[in-house]
């Protein structure tokens, strides 16, 4: 649910990075944080365990530039994929914007992204969204491991829709801002439809 | 998809004025208004140095964690939190049942006080954001963002 303030003349926009456990929705974050301006950043916050698992989510504050005088900023959520976490992960879906799913591309976490998935669409049901409507991108993470599926395969099973889709190896970046892009993309166009 | 949350001039000011009320009334250090999805709408007092994004964020986090927790116990939310440090202390408090107050404050005030003023500014609050509500309900309210156009946002990536 975006937030626009005429006073300050700033829009906030909510995207949240979804998926499996260690399928790199914070090395995603860490790395855009690496990547970015610090005039264009804010803090990032780890809510996390002490082996560094995601407890509750993940925060970091992006302002993106001006369009037409207000100044756009991105509120990047992740939630904690570990499977029992789910009552947090309904948290994090509230007044979302938009939804990056980061999938693992190895073929024996297949069925943990489709569990994801399907946790995904129920969760938005719960919150009043449609996994259909909402603006939604999918990232094939770890394209750079020996085991891993083809992406005709992981569209099949993950993607049928044909959103949006980017191959991704998060530790080095690539493909990163192309998601962080692509769904923010989404988000405005949404916006500009009076949708936001 | 959920309409998100507008804010105008004109209730910002209002919304401002109160804040910088409870401020002063309540001998608080710092004092600021956050939606439920972790959204800054308003600061007052000592705000200059914090991480208010931060603090905006961890809020909605913290009252939405604690929503959950009333679910489970059959509760429909704990309106009102308590935080107490050893110098300084936290008050929040949901406000017409989707923006949260939160009062930071130290020794110069006490929970007895700074209760007893949020429970007015809140009121205050309550029908500022009752009449905002009514505001973007209102047909012809268009999306501020209508106007924009698909070179608007392309140029936004371009750099």
């Amino acid at each position: 649910m975006s937030f626009i303030n005429y006073s300050s003349r700033e829009i906030n926009c909510k995207i949240v990075y979804y998926g499996p456990g260690l399928c790199g929705k914070t090395t995603n974050l860490q790395y855009v944080y690496a990547k970015t301006n610090p005039e264009a950043k804010g803090k990032m916050i780890s809510l996390a365990t002490e082996t560094e698992r995601t407890l509750f989510f993940d925060f970091l504050p992006l302002s993106l530039g001006e369009i037409r005088g207000f100044k756009t900023r991105f509120h990047l959520y992740t939630v904690p994929g570990q499977v029992f976490y789910d009552a947090s992960r309904k948290l994090i879906l509230k007044g979302v914007d938009g939804v990056v799913f980061v999938a693992d591309s190895q073929i024996e976490r297949m069925e943990a992204n489709l569990e994801s998935v399907e946790n995904l669409r129920t969760n938005l049901a719960e919150q009043g969204y449609s996994l259909d409507r909402v603006p939604y991108v999918v990232q094939y993470n770890k394209r750079d491991l020996p085991n891993i599926a083809t992406v005709d395969e992981l569209r099949r099973l993950i993607n049928p829709r044909s959103v949006p889709e980017f191959q991704a190896v998060a530790p080095t970046g690539v493909g990163v801002f192309d998601t962080l892009k692509s769904v923010a993309k989404l988000v405005l166009t949404e916006l500009k439809k009076g949708g936001g | 998809m959920n309409s998100g949350l507008v804010m105008y001039e004109e209730e910002y000011r209002i919304i401002s004025g109160i804040c910088d009320r409870l401020t002063r009334d309540a001998n608080a250090k710092v004092v600021f208004l956050v939606d439920k999805n972790g959204q800054l709408i308003a600061a007052s007092g000592q705000a200059q140095n914090l991480d208010t994004t931060s603090l905006a964020s961890l809020t909605a986090g913290n009252v939405a964690a604690m929503g959950g927790l009333a679910k489970l116990i059959g509760e429909k939310e704990f309106p009102n939190q308590f935080h107490e440090g050893e110098r300084e202390s936290l008050h929040m408090s949901i406000v017409g049942g989707r923006v949260v107050l939160v009062v930071i404050f130290d020794a110069k005030s006490s929970l007895g006080l700074v209760r007893l003023r949020v429970k007015k500014a809140g009121e205050e609050l309550g029908r500022v954001f009752d009449q905002l509500a009514k505001k973007q309900a209102t047909p012809g309210a268009q999306s501020p963002f209508a106007e924009i156009t698909d070179d608007d946002i392309d140029n936004l990536f371009s750099q």
